[in-house]
């Protein structure tokens, strides 16, 4: 007897999975029960079990592949059964566009990874009614603008009747991702500058439950206190020695050449919010606000993790110049891959800074008071979430408490 | 360019073709020795002689029949209804003969004609006087529908009408025949059929209308861009062949359509309208194609009732601000 294997709704929220792995190959014999592959979900990665016998004869979604819940993606026959009307898909699937808010605020943050959810209990994947109802209502035309602009519905709240997604409300999203479109990176060296991360099942969760719940870039916020004192010492040392050049390396040099060492050392938090991916790089392309007569802009320090402090210094002071005569060039304020603002020098102790999409942090730095510094990174949590940001900032306070650990 | 009343368009129009071609003549209630009981052929029988402006009975079917007789032997004649109401009495000379000569016969008998006369509601005349007919001859292919909405083209588009190898329904209004506007001179002055004039200019929301209903249109484009919204107000002028492209050119820029007829809505002008958005134009539209129409009732003859059943720039504006998502 043929049994069409579907991609099951492997957890109560899930709309779409990925094929994480076969565990049985084309003409294999299977027997009810068995498990046939390993599917990652909004939440986990879960076990697909067979829901018939026979030889496993077709598989049509390769590993890596994602399908719609319901979607057939294997086929269990007999040997002899005819299953020509099941073809192999070359490509995996598109991701689903069918999802609506489904009432689980909150529940993703606390979700494991690669664990199933409810271990012990059998999957029962029984597609409940309302699941192949569930849509994004959207007027043709947003979905025509929000597919030549590569958004997601999922990521995009309607304003229309009934929450229809309409134009305004891609332009609206549009606007907010401006600085991605509007600001090219500058491709300084080959394509090993960046790589971009396919976004996984749990990912594109958090991504969309998120930003429901913040507006465009979900922040959250990080602060730390670092002991400066021992950089105050080796600051006045190297001040000494550059005396003669009339050189004069800042705090906030030192700031951004340890941020610089703590990203390469945390490239996770050096990346963009690409909206269908994450892109990662490898450069270090510090974004430095600079407050300016009417307004501020963010000079980038290319390539700061391979620049010494003295290096990054004559840039800030070059770049700074610049801006403050309105001379700075697109790309030396495009491309950055992490921003800082620091507002140590009006005295403010601490503070919290908006991210500069499609950055995913921006560290704000308060003044430094008795060798005490306050350190507070916003994050893009569909980007990085709280262990990462923080694992990013325990590095950065290792490094700005000793000196030598820079070297390291 | 002189302006003139629709109605003296209408009787330069007639004027001029009979000038030019002594195969049309006239015929219908009154429009003889009474100048036309709206009085657009004036001085036609004095001009032309009793041959070519010819009084009839009361009798539609017979003298529509007639009319097909002299067209399939070569004449073009214009039969006027008193007013389309009258009309369905001829129905069956329109749909079985006017309209399927040609095809019937191969191509070898045509019907080149113009049935013209008002159509629409004027002022409380009671249901059975105050129909927009449009509907009921855009249903039979074989019949070309034309409804001129300004003085410029009832003239252009009846000398059109005139001059076509196919019957022509040639719809005008009892409001219209006294609206005045600048009418270009010159006997060859012709508008095509099937090509839709955009009445007003704007990029929010496609108002499509034809006849009497672009009055109606424009005055509430005039309320709608008060409230900061610019609507295409788009004149269709003929319904039959219809300026798809011009309809798809417009929903492609304001991404929203609101159809405006004066008929009923079911099966009417503004329902083909929107299948044909649907088909053609899904991707742009950012809201669903909206009708305003008459309401589905025979047309009451209580003041205020006939008002209400009427559309009106109220509806029209709240229709146009529906789509817009305002």
């Amino acid at each position: 007897m043929l049994t069409k294997v579907h991609m099951e709704a492997l957890s109560p929220t899930m709309e779409e999975g990925q094929v994480v792995k076969w565990l049985k190959i084309e003409g294999d014999s299977v027997s009810e029960g068995d498990v046939l592959a390993e599917i990652e979900t909004d939440k986990a990665v879960m076990e697909l079990v067979a829901r018939g016998g026979g030889l496993l004869r077709a598989v049509l979604l390769s590993e890596g592949g994602t399908a719609p819940v319901g979607e057939v993606i294997a086929v269990i026959a007999e040997a002899n059964e005819d299953i020509s009307l099941f073809e192999k898909q070359d490509q995996p699937t598109s991701p689903a566009t069918t999802t609506e808010d489904t009432p689980l605020s909150g529940e993703v943050l606390a979700v494991p990874l690669s664990q199933p959810e409810q271990s012990g209990e059998k999957v029962v994947a029984e597609k409940g009614p309302g699941l192949e109802g569930q849509r994004i209502k959207s007027s043709p035309l947003a979905r025509k603008l929000a597919e030549k602009s590569g958004l997601e519905l999922q990521s995009i709240s309607g304003t229309g009747p009934a929450g229809r997604i309409v134009r305004k409300d891609i332009e609206a999203a549009l606007n907010t991702q401006a600085a991605t479109v509007a600001r090219p990176i500058v491709s300084v060296g080959g394509p090993e500058e960046y790589e971009d991360i396919p976004l996984t099942q749990m990912r594109k969760t958090i991504a969309r439950r998120l930003s429901e719940s913040i507006g465009p870039v979900p922040h959250f916020f990080l602060t730390v206190s670092v002991d400066m004192s021992k950089w105050t010492e080796a600051r006045s040392q190297i001040n000494r020695m550059l005396d003669t050049h009339g050189v004069k390396i800042s705090y906030n040099d030192i700031i951004i050449k340890a941020t610089a060492v703590a990203l390469k050392m945390h490239p996770e938090c050096n990346a963009h919010w690409m909206q269908s991916s994450i892109r990662r790089f490898n450069a270090v392309h510090i974004g430095v606000a600079t407050a300016v007569e009417d307004g501020l802009i963010t000079p980038v320090i290319r390539n700061a993790h391979s620049l010494g402090l003295r290096e990054i210094h004559d840039e800030v002071r070059r770049l700074a110049e610049k801006a403050k005569n309105k001379m700075l060039k697109p790309e030396e304020y495009t491309g950055g891959t992490f921003s800082i603002s620091n507002l140590g020098m009006y005295g403010i102790q601490e503070f919290t800074a908006v991210i500069n999409p499609p950055e995913a942090a921006i560290l704000a730095v308060g003044s430094l008071e008795s060798g005490q510094m306050k350190l507070t990174m916003s994050c893009d949590h569909r980007v990085i979430d709280g262990a990462v940001g923080a694992r990013f900032l325990k590095t950065l306070k290792e490094i700005l408490e000793e000196p030598a650990a820079g070297f390291i | 360019m002189a302006e003139i009343t629709y109605r003296d368009a209408l009787n330069q129009a007639l004027v001029e073709e009979m000038e030019r071609d002594e195969s049309v003549f006239l015929l219908g209630e009154e429009v003889a020795e009474y100048d036309g009981a709206y009085k657009v052929s004036k001085g036609l029988l004095e001009r032309f002689g009793d041959k070519r402006v010819v009084d009839t009975p009361i009798s539609e079917l017979g003298f529509t029949g007639l009319g097909v007789g002299a067209a399939m032997v070569g004449l073009r004649p214009v039969v006027e209804f008193m007013t389309f109401n009258f009309s369905f009495l001829a129905i069956d000379q329109l749909i079985n003969s006017a309209a399927k000569m040609g095809s019937m016969s191969g191509g070898q008998v045509t019907a080149p004609m113009v049935l013209r006369g008002p159509s629409g509601a004027a002022l409380q005349l009671g249901s059975q006087h105050s129909q927009a007919c449009e509907a009921w001859y855009l249903h039979a292919p074989g019949l070309k529908v034309v409804t001129p909405g300004t003085p410029a083209d009832a003239k252009g588009l009846l000398k059109t009408a005139i001059r076509d190898n196919d019957p022509v329904v040639f719809m005008e209004s009892e409001l219209l025949y006294n609206l005045k506007g600048e009418v270009p001179d010159g006997e060859e002055f012709l508008i095509p059929l099937g090509v839709a004039d955009l009445k007003r200019e704007g990029g929010d929301v496609s108002i499509i209308t034809h006849g009497q209903m672009i009055h109606v249109a424009l005055r509430a484009a005039d309320q709608l861009a008060k409230k900061g919204l610019e609507a295409d107000v788009l004149d269709l002028r003929s319904l039959r062949p219809l300026d798809v492209e011009s309809i798809l050119e417009s929903v492609a820029k304001t991404n929203r359509a609101v159809c405006l007829e004066e008929g009923w809505s079911y099966g009417g002008v503004g329902a083909q309208v929107t299948s044909i958005l649907m088909e053609e134009a899904f991707d742009d539209l950012d809201a669903p194609v909206l009708r305003v129409t008459q309401a589905d009732v025979p047309m009451p003859y209580n003041k205020r009732l006939e008002a209400w059943a009427k559309p009106n720039v109220a509806r029209l504006v709240e229709a146009c601000e529906k789509v817009c998502y305002v």
